[in-house]
């Protein structure tokens, strides 16, 4: 009587089949995941439609339920400035109240503010006159992005890099000395920081620009000078916003670093003896960055707030210098704009991150 | 309770630099308790006075003592600070208790409405709410406004202890000796998350007196209400660097940055020890 010999499951499979080419196989294997990420992305995708209407639709509802009325608040500004007879007034009330649509029911008005939000015509900007809001808010756009994607990924290259390090060399002088300067500086707000760095290099030791976007001698087009201006001028913002964005990802990444450090597939490798360049990069700092994808996404929103109030500060001709504009002339249109911009570009920002996540981490994908 | 803060005293050097700087904010802000003038009356004092044995921290461009200043503007602003935690800790309880143990579709649904809180960005909806309120913005509307926006975070912190404690043998000990689920949450699981819940409270006092800073700085609040936020509006508004009145603005910056370094080292020494592995790290065990 021969042993009843059982093969594994694989070796069943490849029995039955073996005329299928390795790539049908993969194909085979691969196709849940790709079924549970495409679920993963539409669930996403979801989230995201969600999050858009519902910042849009509590915006509408903040300006609806407020006591102030829109057409009165700019006829206030209007007639401030310049002296108009009452039949003119009567008139541009009612011109206003047809373009805020403001003796409607308060679902007809709902509606309407969301067909023009669509069509991305959010009317006029008061402040300069008959240019739209949204162009404005286009021309800052630029600007703004700019800024915090590279001070962003900055920010996030040197933190986690310097973290890592720092959780992988538990002793080391520098790391520790790095991690004082970094945790000192972080819990400090965006406004003070970007307001020290003001006066340092305003007041103190003037070498660097402090206000605007280029040199006033430079025309904006795409050449030398004008990239070289753009890119002095920015300095002084982006150092700011790294300062305040580093301590975060540096506390972050060393937590996560000094937990795997005593994984065993660590020590293992270590003894095996692979090189140190490779434990550190593949087997610690790459399994330690997924999670810091994830909160990645998280922060987007917080960093773009401190990006606005950087750009006030420094005069940067951002989207955040055209609001405190906007709200300082009482420009309806504007803020609205704005902010229906912002929270659509945010909440966009984090879809994307959370669609790479899965790309990273092979256990998520299996999921 | 006291034994716990014994060991954090004896073993975490940045939780008692934490404890003296904030200790010595909470007195600071405290004295404006006896303050001999009312913080927002202006041209009590000589103008422009620098620091000396009568004005310790000198007196501004609008006739105010600095130091009675500043210890109102820190006492509104730390109260404040706590107003925003409190609230926005009994919705991030409420809501990561619930969801963790009740689970199911109240568990999506919170966590649902949760995500959508973590993507909006704040500081264009605190602004809008300025530009449509104006001057009916005082700090108690900022503060319910900005505990609306401060619980997402801790809310799904709490609710992955609390998926965890679902499990646990004492629960299923209470639900059968038949606790409500009220019950349940309040007297079983909530002290479980006491430890969090003083971490977060540090961070969001933070957050919010950050804010609060930022709005102010911009002229975006009620600016006759002494706050950190204010009075460097005021000398900004004074352009006091520019015409030599420094200390309008560096000692409040200095002061500004101890209360945050203080409550930052509070929150991150207490993270630490609920963290036990850290914790034996830092004992030496």
């Amino acid at each position: 009587m021969a042993t009843l010999f059982l093969p594994a499951r694989g070796e069943v499979f490849a029995l039955v089949a073996p005329i299928e080419t390795r790539w049908q196989l993969k194909l085979k294997d691969d196709w849940p995941r790709m079924h549970s990420y495409l679920w993963f992305a539409g669930k996403r995708l979801l989230q995201l439609i969600a999050v858009i209407f519902f910042g849009v639709s509590a915006m509408f509802f903040v300006t609806y339920l407020s006591p102030i009325d829109p057409v009165e608040q700019v006829l206030g500004r209007l007639a401030s400035r310049s002296n108009l007879s009452p039949d003119a007034i009567a008139s541009t009330r009612e011109a206003l109240t047809a373009m805020f649509g403001t003796d409607q029911p308060m679902m007809a008005q709902y509606f309407n503010f969301w067909t023009r939000v669509l069509r991305g015509d959010l009317g006029a900007s008061l402040m300069a006159f008959p240019t739209p809001a949204m162009e404005l808010v286009m021309r800052s756009m630029p600007w703004t992005l700019g800024l915090l994607l590279t001070s962003t990924f900055i920010t996030f290259v040197i933190g986690n890099v310097m973290g890592g390090l720092a959780g992988y060399f538990q002793n080391n002088r520098f790391f520790k000395a790095f991690g004082i300067l970094a945790m000192g500086l972080q819990p400090i707000p965006y406004y003070i920081v970007a307001f020290i760095i003001l006066i340092i290099f305003g007041f103190l030791w003037p070498v660097l620009p402090i206000s605007g976007g280029f040199a006033m001698d430079v025309r904006p087009s795409w050449t030398l000078p004008f990239i070289l201006s753009v890119l002095q001028h920015s300095l002084l913002p982006a150092f700011s916003l790294v300062l305040v964005g580093l301590g975060g990802w540096f506390i972050g990444m060393r937590a996560l670093v000094s937990n795997i450090v005593t994984e065993d597939y660590v020590t293992y490798a270590e003894l095996a003896g692979v090189k140190r360049n490779t434990v550190v990069a593949s087997y610690v700092m790459r399994n330690a960055l997924v999670p810091q994808i994830t909160a990645l996404a998280m922060v987007i929103g917080g960093v773009f707030s401190g990006t606005i109030i950087t750009e006030q500060v420094f005069n940067y001709p951002g989207m955040g210098s055209l609001l405190v504009d906007a709200v300082n002339a009482g420009d309806y249109s504007t803020v609205l704009a704005v902010c229906t911009v912002s929270i659509t570009a945010v909440a966009t920002a984090i879809f994307i991150v959370d669609m790479l996540h899965p790309l990273l981490d092979p256990r998520v994908r299996a999921e | 309770m006291f034994s716990v803060f014994r060991d954090l005293v004896r073993y975490n050097i940045e939780f008692t630099i934490g404890l003296v700087l904030v200790g010595i904010m909470v007195v600071f802000a405290g004295l404006s308790f006896f303050a001999p003038m009312d913080p927002s009356l202006i041209y009590m004092a000589p103008p422009d006075q620098p620091p000396s044995t009568q004005y310790w921290f000198g007196t501004n461009s609008r006739g105010q003592e600095m130091f009675w200043q500043l210890s109102a503007a820190f006492k509104n602003s730390l109260q404040f600070g706590i107003t925003v935690a409190i609230l926005s800790r009994i919705i991030s309880i409420t809501v990561g208790l619930a969801a963790g143990y009740i689970g199911g579709w109240v568990d999506r649904v919170l966590m649902f409405v949760n995500d959508i809180f973590v993507a909006v960005p704040i500081f264009p909806i605190l602004v809008l709410f300025y530009f449509v309120l104006r001057n009916n913005m005082d700090s108690f509307t900022m503060a319910l406004i900005l505990a609306c926006f401060g619980w997402p975070f801790d809310a799904r912190l709490i609710r992955s202890v609390a998926l965890g404690l679902k499990h646990r043998e004492f629960t299923r000990h209470a639900v059968f000796a038949g606790m409500s689920t009220r019950k349940v949450l309040v007297e079983e699981h909530l002290p479980y998350v006491m430890p969090i819940v003083f971490a977060t409270f540090m961070n969001n006092m933070l957050w919010s007196i950050g804010m609060e800073v930022t709005l102010a700085v911009l002229g975006f609040t009620n600016i006759n209400n002494p706050t950190i936020g204010t009075v460097l509006y005021w000398a900004n508004s004074h352009s006091a660097m520019v015409v030599g009145v420094w200390w309008w603005l560096v000692i409040p910056v200095i002061l500004i940055v101890m209360t945050f370094l203080g409550l930052f080292l509070l929150a991150m020494s207490m993270n630490e020890y609920i963290d036990p592995r850290s914790r034996l790290r830092r004992m030496g065990a």
